[in-house]
C-alpha cells in the first residue's frame, strides 16, 4: 500500500481490509479475469471467497454481521477489486446495493430474520428495479405486486439484472397502488420463490463474467412480512439505494481508469520510438498526465461524496456528481490507454481493449450519465 | 492439544533486495517485510489440527521490533496468541544462534507439536527445524507433506526426490511443512478485527535470561565474509530452424555434455 491510499484509510483496521482485498486482488482475482470475461463466466465461487473474508457486508452494522466500516472506506475496496476485476467489483457493489432496503427501511424483526444471512457471505443478492419498458424513467415500472391474504403476488418482468439467475435473494420495486412513483413497493423475495425464473443472460460487449438477464415473475407468492418498508414507498427505498449505489459505479470506474493507467505508464516507460521511451515524448508524456488527474479527481470526488454519508449528510448531488465524473473519466482514460499502448492495446494480448469495453457500461448503469446531469441539475434549480 | 508455530518476517520476494554494504546482510530496512510465505503453510496445518482435536496455537516469532507484520498475519489468519522475541543484540544472528534462542523460548511455553516452515525465503537454509529439534531433544519430522495426529502419535509424509517415506514419532515432536501440505486460508475481516485483541507477549533476551554473547553478531559461528552481486544471466542462444534444428540443438546438448 502506498503513501497516498494510507492516508486515505483512517484507521489501522481500515489499512488492514485494504491490505486484504490488496492480497485477494492479486493473487485470486487478476489471475482469472482475463479468461473468465472471455468465457463470460460467472465466478461464483470468487463472490463466496471473499464473502467469508467478509467483503459483502462492509458497510453494515457489525450487530448483523457486517463490518461497521464508512462508506469511505467500503468504497476503497470496491475500487480495489475493480482495479483487478470489474465484475466483481461491481457484483460486490450491486450486492450491497440490494441488502440496503432491508438495512435501512426494514422493522427491527425483520433485519434479524434475514440481513445476517443476506451480508453473511455465502449470499449474493441482485436488485430488480429496471424492466424492458421503463429504465432511466423507472417511476412508472409495470411490475404488480397484487396483494392476496397475507401474501402478495408478483406479476412482471424486470431486466438487465445483474446477478439474475445466480442470486439468492431478490430486492424487487414492484406496483401496490396508484400509477407514478408512489405507487411503488420493496420486496425481498427468495431466489427459490416458484415463479420466478432467469431468462436467458444478455450478450455483452464487455463485462461479460458479470451475468445480466432478465428475470420473469409470473404468480410469484411473497408474504406479506417479506415487503420492506411502508407501502408505496418503494420508489423512495429505491432511490435511496441508487444514491449509495453510484458510490459503488464511481469507485469501480475508478478502479478501472487506474488499472488503465497502471498498464499504460508501465508500457510508456518502456516502449522506444524515435529514440526514447514514448513516456518522453510530450504528447505521451501529457497524455498520461491527463489520466492521471482525472482518476485522482475522480477518487477525490467519491470520497467526498462518501464523507458526507457518514456524517448523516445528504449527499444525493455528490453522488450524481462523482457517478458522471468517475465514469466519463475512465471512458476517456481507457480510450487514452489505447491509444498509448498502439497497435498492441488494440488486441487482446493487453487488457487495456477489456477496460476500455468496461468502462462504457459504467456510463450506463445505475441511471445513465445523462439522468445523472438532471438529477444534478434539479439539485441547482432547488438550491 | 497446544500447539506452537514458529514464523518469520522475511523481505517481499517480489522486491529487489540488497545487502548492507556494512554488514553485509539483508538490507532489511529497504524493502517491505512480510510473514514467510512457507510459515503460512505452518500455520494453516495448525489451525486444522485444532479444528480437528481441539487445542490452541501460538505463534512465535523473532526479529527486529517492528517485525510484526508475520505474527500478527498468523493471529488475523486464527492463531490464538503470540510471542515475539525482539532485542538489538539479536541482529546477525545465524541458523545455529537463532535455534538457540527459539529453543529458549520454547523452553517457556507449553506444547505437544512445534510447527515451522521448511525454509525461509531470504536465506533458504532449511536448518532450523531439524537444530531446534536437537536443542529440544524431540524427533524431528521434516518437509511433510501430510500430517496426521492419533492420540499421542504423529504420523507424516515427508517429501522426498523419489516420493515420500511415512515417518512417525510420539508427542512433543517438531514437524516442518512444505508447501504441498494445504491451502492457507486468507483472513477474514473479522478475524482482522479479531487480531489486534490477541494477547501478545513481549520477550527480550534479559527477559529470557539469554547471554547477549550466545546470540547476534557475538554467538554466530558462520560469518560473510564477501559479497558480489551476482553477473546478470548471459545471453541465451537462439535457434533457428532452417531444416537442421534438430542437429542443431543435439549439437548445443552435447557441447554442455548433456547427452
Ligand atoms: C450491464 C448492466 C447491468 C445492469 N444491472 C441492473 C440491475 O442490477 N438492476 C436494475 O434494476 N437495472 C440494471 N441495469 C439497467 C440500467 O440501470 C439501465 O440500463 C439504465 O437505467 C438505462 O435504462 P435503459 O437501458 O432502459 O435506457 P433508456 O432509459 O431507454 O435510455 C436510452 C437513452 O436515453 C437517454 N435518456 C432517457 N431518458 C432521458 C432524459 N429524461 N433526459 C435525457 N436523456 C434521457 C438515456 O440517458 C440513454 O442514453 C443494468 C444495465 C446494464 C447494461
Ligand atoms: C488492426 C491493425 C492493422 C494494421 N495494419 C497494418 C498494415 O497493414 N501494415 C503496416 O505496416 N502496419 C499496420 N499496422 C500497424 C500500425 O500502423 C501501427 O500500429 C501504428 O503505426 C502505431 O505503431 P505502434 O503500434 O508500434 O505504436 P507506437 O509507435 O509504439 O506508438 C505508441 C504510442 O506512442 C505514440 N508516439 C510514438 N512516437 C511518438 C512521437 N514521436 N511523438 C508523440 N507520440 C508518439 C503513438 O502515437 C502511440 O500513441 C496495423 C495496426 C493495427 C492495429
Amino acid at each position: 500500500m502506498d503513501a497516498i491510499r494510507r492516508a486515505l484509510l483512517p484507521t489501522e483496521e481500515a489499512q488492514a481490509l485494504f491490505e486484504l482485498t490488496e492480497e485477494l486482488g492479486r493473487e485470486e482475482l487478476a489471475p482469472r479475469a482475463a479468461a473468465a470475461e472471455a468465457a463470460a463466466e460467472f465466478p461464483r465461487d470468487v463472490f463466496r471467497l471473499i464473502g467469508r473474508s467478509g467483503l459483502l457486508g462492509l458497510p453494515y452494522d457489525e450487530e448483523y454481521g457486517g463490518g461497521s466500516q464508512p462508506y469511505a472506506v467500503y468504497l476503497q475496496v470496491v475500487e480495489e477489486l475493480a482495479r483487478h476485476w470489474l465484475a466483481v467489483g461491481l457484483g460486490v457493489s450491486v450486492h450491497t446495493l440490494s441488502c440496503h432496503a432491508l438495512a435501512e427501511y426494514g422493522t427491527d424483526k425483520q433485519r434479524k430474520y434475514w440481513l445476517p444471512d443476506m451480508i453473511g457471505g455465502e449470499q449474493l443478492g441482485a436488485y430488480c428495479l429496471s424492466e424492458p419498458e421503463h429504465g432511466s424513467d423507472a417511476a412508472n415500472l409495470t411490475t404488480r405486486a397484487a396483494a392476496d391474504g397475507d401474501e402478495y403476488v408478483i406479476d412482471g418482468t424486470k431486466a438487465w439484472i445483474t446477478h439474475g439467475g445466480q442470486a439468492d435473494f431478490y430486492t424487487v420495486l414492484a406496483r401496490t397502488g396508484e400509477p407514478g412513483a408512489r405507487g411503488i413497493s420493496a420486496f425481498l423475495v427468495d431466489s427459490a420463490a416458484a415463479g420466478l425464473s432467469a431468462a436467458e443472460p444478455e450478450h455483452k460487449m464487455g463485462m461479460r463474467s458479470s451475468t445480466t438477464s432478465q428475470m420473469v415473475f409470473e404468480g410469484v407468492r411473497v408474504p406479506a412480512e417479506r415487503q420492506i418498508g411502508e407501502l408505496g414507498q418503494g420508489f423512495e427505498i429505491a432511490m435511496r439505494a441508487l444514491d449509495c449505489g453510484r458510490l459503488g459505479i464511481a469507485a469501480c470506474a475508478v478502479g478501472v481508469a487506474q488499472a488503465a493507467l497502471d498498464t499504460a505508464t508501465a508500457y510508456a516507460k518502456q516502449r522506444e520510438q524515435f529514440g526514447k521511451p514514448i513516456i518522453r515524448h510530450e504528447a505521451v508524456g501529457f497524455l498520461l498526465a491527463d489520466m492521471a488527474a482525472r482518476t485522482e479527481v475522480g477518487r477525490a470526488a467519491y470520497l467526498a461524496a462518501a464523507r458526507l454519508r457518514d456524517l448523516g449528510l445528504p449527499f444525493a448531488r455528490q453522488a450524481a456528481i462523482a457517478k458522471l465524473h468517475c465514469t466519463d473519466a475512465a471512458m476517456q482514460t481507457t480510450i487514452d490507454a489505447v491509444q498509448v499502448l498502439g497497435g498492441a492495446g488494440y488486441t487482446t494480448d493487453f487488457p487495456v481493449e477489456r477496460y476500455l469495453r468496461e468502462a462504457k457500461v459504467l456510463q450506463i448503469v445505475e441511471g445513465t450519465n445523462q439522468i445523472q446531469r438532471r438529477v444534478i441539475a434539479k439539485a441547482l434549480e432547488r438550491g | 492439544m497446544k500447539i506452537v508455530v514458529l514464523v518469520k518476517q522475511v523481505p517481499d520476494t517480489a522486491a529487489d533486495k540488497r545487502l548492507d554494504p556494512d554488514t553485509l546482510a539483508v538490507d532489511r530496512g529497504a524493502v517491505d517485510g512480510l510473514i514467510n510465505e512457507m510459515d503460512e503453510f505452518a500455520v494453516e496445518e495448525a489451525l486444522q489440527l485444532v479444528e480437528k482435536h481441539g487445542g490452541e496455537v501460538t505463534v512465535v516469532s523473532m526479529g527486529p521490533d517492528d517485525a510484526t507484520d508475520a505474527y500478527k498475519k498468523a493471529l488475523q489468519m486464527g492463531a490464538d496468541k503470540a510471542v515475539f522475541l525482539s532485542d538489538p543484540a539479536l541482529a546477525g544472528s545465524d541458523a545455529l544462534a537463532t535455534s538457540e534462542a527459539l529453543a529458549k523460548v520454547l523452553g517457556t511455553l507449553e506444547y505437544d507439536l512445534v510447527i515451522l516452515g521448511s525454509e525461509a525465503s531470504d536465506a533458504r537454509t532449511s536448518l532450523v527445524p531439524a537444530l531446534l529439534a536437537e536443542r529440544l531433544g524431540l524427533p524431528q519430522l521434516t518437509f511433510a507433506s501430510k500430517v496426521e495426529v492419533d492420540g499421542s502419535a504423529i504420523r507424516v509424509n515427508r517429501l522426498t526426490d523419489y516420493g515420500h517415506d511415512v515417518v512417525e514419532a510420539a508427542l512433543p515432536a517438531v514437524v516442518s511443512v512444505v508447501e504441498k501440505i494445504n491451502e492457507p486460508r486468507y483472513p477474514s475481516f473479522k478475524g482482522i478485527m479479531a487480531a489486534k485483541k490477541k494477547p501478545v507477549e513481549a520477550l527480550d533476551l534479559a527477559g529470557l535470561g539469554l547471554d547477549a554473547g550466545s546470540v547476534g553478531w557475538a554467538g554466530s559461528r558462520s560469518k560473510v565474509l564477501d559479497a558480489t552481486v551476482a553477473p546478470p544471466r548471459a545471453k541465451g542462444t537462439i535457434v533457428t530452424d532452417e531444416g537442421n534444428g534438430g542437429s542443431e540443438l543435439v549439437g548445443f546438448l552435447a557441447s554442455k555434455k548433456f547427452v
